[in-house]
């Protein structure tokens, strides 16, 4: 021991001013460190900026006709470039209809197609094919979904709007004139078709990352396959489950090749949903080309107005949600 | 042969499973080969051996859990009150709901205390008083004084000690026969670890109670009965785990046939 501490009277007094070395230093590995939070910080506000952007823009594009309609703009009826009046209430409620129709069809389609392909209901080797292409039609460009509209799906489905119209013409949705192939309902089922993949691919990995602990828990107490898929899986996995349908019907909402083209673009309101109408998206689609300036300022008026639809319904669905987990 | 035999009168209405010659595969492959033994009603058996052995593997025989294992596979025979447990009438949903049982992990579902408790009431289509079902069960996993003011809290809100108990409390809510147990403390501290135990020496006198451990204090500390398992090198680096030997825990640890057996539990192996 002491022949130790005699050797080391060197290092006993490094020792007195410091016992290791802790100190901070330059290392490349810090510098790239605090660089790789400079930069995501930099991409993420580009992100927020570029809303900002959009908004300001668009709503300066928008003003004059603000100022010349006020509020009266998304209560009118009106939409007529010949005397200067302009109202998008025709729009906004077939903006609704059509998405709030594609959601009804894509809500459960896309969840139960999220379960069939989680739950091992079929071997891998039937789930996966089915999967592929269900993501891939994502990939398929709106115009092509709005020509297959117009050239297979119309002539294929006219007879089942007709039997609609005569069998259950009673109820006001689905009563009126006789039914039209462009029209909501048409523009709604098109849209499901490219908001399912959506709902079904966010589901199925919300349902991948539940813990199978809980399915063999809530199985272990006697519970069947579907009392644990509703009664545990679901809302184990709501919070992701609602924001695959609050992504959809943004989709839904901002989708505007498939509206211009089959929803008729009929300037009018009617309760029926196999009547013609028009969508925010498909009047500014349709009018942008050959409009004057009022028109232009008009049309991106109906713009903001989607914009801030979107928003409120997001909004709205926050507070569903908010509400769900407090409750659960 | 001849003394079993003679037994077998006696202790038929005791004996809760009997295994005979269970070989169980996964897939292509054997996991755990030609175990034989009875348990015994309102006795704590434990399962011990090193991991790899089939421990798990064999509790998850006894309520059918290994069928949600694609490609599983259970030969032999499993009987439950000598009806054969794979019989091709058998539900496995109505076999939980008599054989209950407790994960290694605590997994509360994501829903408030009081609905943990009731979840597995509501799916069984039980006609009884929910308030006091809950209160009774969580009494009976020794945690309603705990929690009794906040039964509307979510369960994971609670410590990993509590939420053990609550899926306790859960598993006997709907009146199980049998609850497995599959290493329930592993992922617990000493003292959270030691409130279970206490509360398996009173749940025995309820319920039969078959628990894998790999803490072979705790299986001496509570088992009536323990099963010693080992695991043997085949071809490719496999491992086929087999039943060593079973008997009386006292037997187990001190006097076990096997040399084997003596050297695991006096931890000769790590």
């Amino acid at each position: 021991m002491t022949s130790v501490t005699g050797g080391s009277g060197d290092r006993s007094s490094t020792a007195n001013r410091q016992l290791v070395d802790i100190d901070k230093r330059v290392t490349t590995a810090g510098v790239l460190d605090s660089g790789f939070r400079g930069l995501t910080l930099i991409l993420a506000l580009a992100g927020g900026a570029c809303l900002a952007w959009i908004i300001v823009q668009a709503a300066i594009a928008a003003w004059p006709a603000m100022q010349l309609f006020g509020f009266g703009f998304i209560f009118n009826t009106t939409w007529s470039p010949v005397t200067g009046i302009y109202g998008a209430l025709p729009q906004i409620y077939g903006t609704l209809v059509t998405s709030f129709v594609a959601l009804v069809i894509a809500i459960p389609v896309g969840i139960g197609t999220a379960i069939f392909l989680t739950e091992d209901f079929v071997p891998s080797y039937i789930r996966s094919p089915i999967g592929f292409a269900i993501e891939l039609i994502v990939a398929i460009p709106s115009v092509v979904l709005g020509l297959w509209g117009i050239f297979v799906l119309v002539p294929m489905i006219r007879p089942f709007f007709q039997f609609l119209h005569s069998t259950l013409g009673w109820i006001p949705i689905f009563g009126g004139d006789a039914p039209r192939g462009n029209n909501l309902l048409l523009v709604g089922l098109v849209l499901s078709v490219m908001i399912s993949p959506i709902i079904i691919s966010i589901t199925k990995s919300t349902f991948e990352s539940i813990p199978p602990e809980l399915r063999q828990g809530s199985l272990a107490l006697g519970a069947t396959r579907w009392e644990t898929i509703l009664r545990v899986l679901i809302p184990a996995g709501l919070s992701g489950i609602v924001s695959s349908v609050m992504l959809a019907m943004g989709r839904a909402l901002g989708e505007t090749m498939v509206a211009a083209m089959l929803v008729g673009n009929a300037n009018r309101i009617s309760a029926s949903i196999l009547q013609p109408g028009s969508t925010i998206t498909s009047l500014i689609a349709s009018q942008f080309g050959e409009a004057g300036r009022t028109q232009v300022s008009a049309l991106m008026y109906a713009g903001v107005v989607l914009m801030v639809l979107a928003l409120v319904v997001n909004i709205f669905a926050e507070m569903i949600i908010r509400r769900f987990q407090n409750v659960e | 042969m001849q003394t079993q035999v003679d037994n077998q009168t006696q202790t038929e209405t005791k004996r809760v499973f009997k295994l005979d010659n269970v070989n169980v595969y996964y897939g292509p492959h054997l996991a755990l080969r030609d175990v034989n033994m009875d348990i015994m009603e309102h006795e704590v058996t434990s399962f011990i051996g090193p991991s790899g052995c089939g421990k798990s593997t064999l509790l998850r025989c006894f309520n059918r859990l290994n069928d949600l294992i694609t490609g599983a596979r259970v030969e032999g025979n499993v009987t439950y009150h000598g009806a054969n447990l794979y019989g091709e009438k058998v539900d496995p949903v109505v076999v939980r709901r008599k054989i209950g049982m407790v994960f290694q992990k605590p997994n509360p579902f994501p829903k408030s205390i009081y609905e943990n408790i009731a979840f597995g009431v509501r799916v069984n289509g039980m006609k009884v008083n929910m308030d006091e079902v809950v209160e009774q069960s969580l009494r009976g996993a020794a945690l309603w004084d705990e929690v009794k003011d906040k039964l509307k809290d979510s369960g994971l809100s609670l410590s990993g000690g509590q939420q053990q108990r609550l899926c306790i409390a859960r598993a006997i809510a709907v009146q199980p026969e049998v609850i497995l147990m599959d290493e329930p403390c592993s992922a617990l501290d000493p003292i959270s670890t030691l409130r279970i135990e206490e509360l398996i020496k009173e749940l025995k006198q309820k319920y039969t109670i078959v628990i894998v451990t790999h803490n072979m204090q705790q299986a001496s500390r509570v088992a009536d009965v323990t099963a010693f398992f080992n695991a043997e090198a085949v071809e490719k680096g496999r491992r086929v785990g087999y039943l060593v030997e079973y008997g009386p825990t006292e037997m187990i640890f001190n006097t076990p046939r096997e040399q084997y057996t003596l050297d695991y539990v006096s931890g000769r192996f790590g």
